[in-house]
């Protein structure tokens, strides 16, 4: 573990904003609110929030981005596309630290994914402990309130000073630019970054009443209580806010945008969200997941048990957002989880 | 980038010939401009792009025994993209992906009678396998075809039909749902189902494969199941919204309390044993 002072750390980014050549991107605030978006300043970067509105998967996979683009003058030409800036982000919490690792291994798994690979190995992470934690989030129950790994740097504020922990070659490269203003962190130091780990894990409002690991099992159990599902989905607008601002949601749409010629253009992928009415419809018009309690379900399924069977993690992270930002609150991951938890026995 | 890092980049492919076979389906015969058979197994499909318009996944109606590099794809004219498809015509290019997908066990296959059961469309899928089978001959014991559609008019691969009809190393059975009274029709009336009763299936040792529009499999393995042939004799293949091909975009994924599939990696080609409790299935 180094310390830096919060001034070198300003410095040092701030030099990276003016000289270096990859986007520096850090969270800040905007109206009430927070979001990651490129730094013009240090000054302006708010490494002690409680959320942002997205999460910064938005950068590995944006909410549009080209595949492929086509031209059709002399026959039939097409070629492969990745729109890659590299990238500086900073102030990522850990469990939005967790949800990267997650997608990494989804787009990781055979066949490759290039477009995200691609722009994940050009990024660097660094991350920020939390001091507070947003109304929605449970991530001291999903074991997501802090992290071991998954990040380049990662810092816990320590009043005037930041300890930072190296957890790559990318990120002890940033440091050598400050190297005579680095030095190791003394025992009373490390300890107060434990302990300051330790106390936000009990910092969260919400909580699920019961270790996560339990949630492939209750689920598949559960699957079948269709009053229960109908009941909770019912005020749902199938809107697929929730999808859109979840960390871990990565299902998308390809369609093709055609340059005004008709002779070349794009074929784009976008965000897509299973809460939608048409995720599971085909062309001749059925739709496989055509009740909105199936489609409700099926989230929570996910979440908690189908991309757990395929790459054995939960992939919820307890950042809250799909509960902030759902308007008729019916997405509150706790509740359903606890419902369901405290109903199993009955 | 490079070509091969993305699975998105389509390769290109020359149509050689397009045959209209029913009102709303036509037939197209496809090679790849790199002059390469697709290399692909009876059931799966390919994602077909038209470029500008989109991509849309398509079993492959044609058995890899068939001679040449080309294949072939029966296709619906039912959304935008294979609303141009079908204006189409020969020398036109298209993108091709795949093969992708999980397609019949032919070596679990072969040694059994084979009994396809088609409704409608799903003989576009189940042709592979059925050339398959018919060129292959002495690998395979029995080959029962049960076939139907709507009406006489629709139906599709008629030349081939009519050989099938009279084949004496098969056994044909076809119905139509209706028949209007001006069409000559010599089979029988009656949706596939009533095909069912009338065919002898050797329990040990037989396969029964089922492709047909979703309100079809209720039916036909209700019907399969009086019979007593067991679940785990029957494959299906079922048809999804695919965007990818490649297990990532999401939009196949079956679900049922036991678990989940991508109908894009885990199928198309199903056996009923695996799927049959998986209430988003069938």
């Amino acid at each position: 573990m180094k310390i830096i002072k919060k001034n070198v750390f300003e410095g040092l980014v701030d030099e990276l904003i003016e000289n270096d050549e990859r986007e520096i991107i850090g969270v800040q605030s905007k109206d009430s609110k927070y979001v990651f978006d490129r730094l013009e300043k240090a000054e302006g970067l708010e490494l002690d929030y409680d959320v942002t509105i997205l999460p910064p998967k938005k950068y590995f996979m944006p909410q549009r981005e080209t595949l492929v683009e086509y031209e059709t003058r002399e026959g039939l030409e097409m070629e492969p596309v990745n729109e890659v800036i590299p990238r500086i982000i900073i102030g990522i919490h850990p469990y939005d630290l967790e949800a990267i690792k997650q997608m990494d291994k989804v787009f990781a798994d055979s066949p490759k994914d290039s477009n995200y690979l691609e722009k994940r190995e050009n990024s660097v992470l660094i991350g920020v402990n939390m001091q507070q934690t947003s109304d929605w989030s449970f991530a001291g129950s999903m074991g997501t309130a802090t992290v071991d790994d998954g990040y380049d740097l990662m810092l816990t504020d320590l009043g005037k000073k930041y300890a930072v922990e190296i957890g790559s070659s990318k990120g002890s490269d940033l440091l050598e630019k400050i190297s005579e203003d680095v030095r190791d962190a003394s025992p009373e130091e490390i300890d107060k970054v434990e302990k300051a780990k330790e106390e936000i894990k009990d910092e969260f409002d919400k909580e699920l009443d019961f270790s996560p690991q339990k949630l492939p099992s209750l689920l598949a159990d559960t699957y079948d209580q269709d009053d229960f599902w109908e009941e909770n989905a019912e005020d749902c607008y199938s809107c697929g806010t929730c999808n859109i601002v979840c960390p871990t949601c990565y299902c998308f749409d390809v369609q093709d945008f055609s340059d005004i010629s008709l002779e070349e253009g794009e074929r784009m992928r976008q965000w897509d969200g299973c809460m939608l009415e048409a995720f599971a419809e085909v062309a001749g018009g059925e739709n496989f997941r055509e009740e909105r309690a199936e489609r409700y379900r099926h989230r929570y399924m996910r979440k908690g048990r189908y991309l757990y069977n395929r790459f054995g993690d939960i992939a919820c992270v307890g950042c809250g957002r799909c509960s902030s930002q759902c308007v008729p609150d019916i997405a509150d991951p706790t509740d359903i989880f606890n419902k369901l938890w405290r109903g199993k026995d009955e | 980038m490079n070509e091969e890092d993305s699975p998105y980049l389509p390769e290109s492919a020359t149509i050689l010939n397009v045959k209209k076979m029913a009102e709303n389906e036509k037939l197209f015969e496809i090679e790849l401009d790199s002059g390469e058979a697709l290399n692909h197994d009876p059931g799966q499909f390919v994602e077909v792009s038209v470029p500008g318009v989109g991509e849309v996944p398509i079993s492959i109606s044609s058995s890899p025994t068939k001679e040449g590099n080309s294949f072939e794809l029966c296709i619906r004219e039912v959304g935008n993209v294979t609303g141009v498809i079908h204006t189409l015509e020969k020398g036109d290019e298209i993108g091709i992906r795949g093969p992708y997908g999980e397609g019949f066990p032919v070596d679990e296959l072969k040694g059994h009678d084979v009994i396809f059961i088609a409704g409608g469309l799903g003989i576009a899928p189940l042709r592979s396998l059925i050339n398959y089978t018919l060129d292959r001959r002495e690998e395979f014991e029995d080959v029962k075809i049960l076939y139907g559609c709507k009406k006489p008019c629709e139906l599709l691969y008629e030349d081939e039909v009519e050989e099938w009809r009279e084949m004496d190393e098969i056994d044909y059975r076809e119905t139509v749902d209706e028949c209007p009274d001006d069409v000559c029709w010599e089979g029988n009336v009656g949706v596939i189902t009533t095909l069912i009763p009338g065919v002898d299936i050797d329990l040990d040792n037989s396969y029964t494969v089922v492709c047909g529009p979703p309100i079809m499999y209720r039916f036909v393995l209700q019907e399969l199941k009086e019979k007593k042939v067991p679940d785990e004799r029957i494959y299906l293949s079922l048809e999804r919204r695919m965007k990818c091909g490649v297990g990532k975009c999401g939009h196949c994924q079956i679900n049922g309390k036991e678990g989940e599939f991508y109908v894009c990696q885990d199928g198309p080609v199903f056996n009923y044993d695996v799927v049959k409790d998986f209430e988003e299935a069938l």
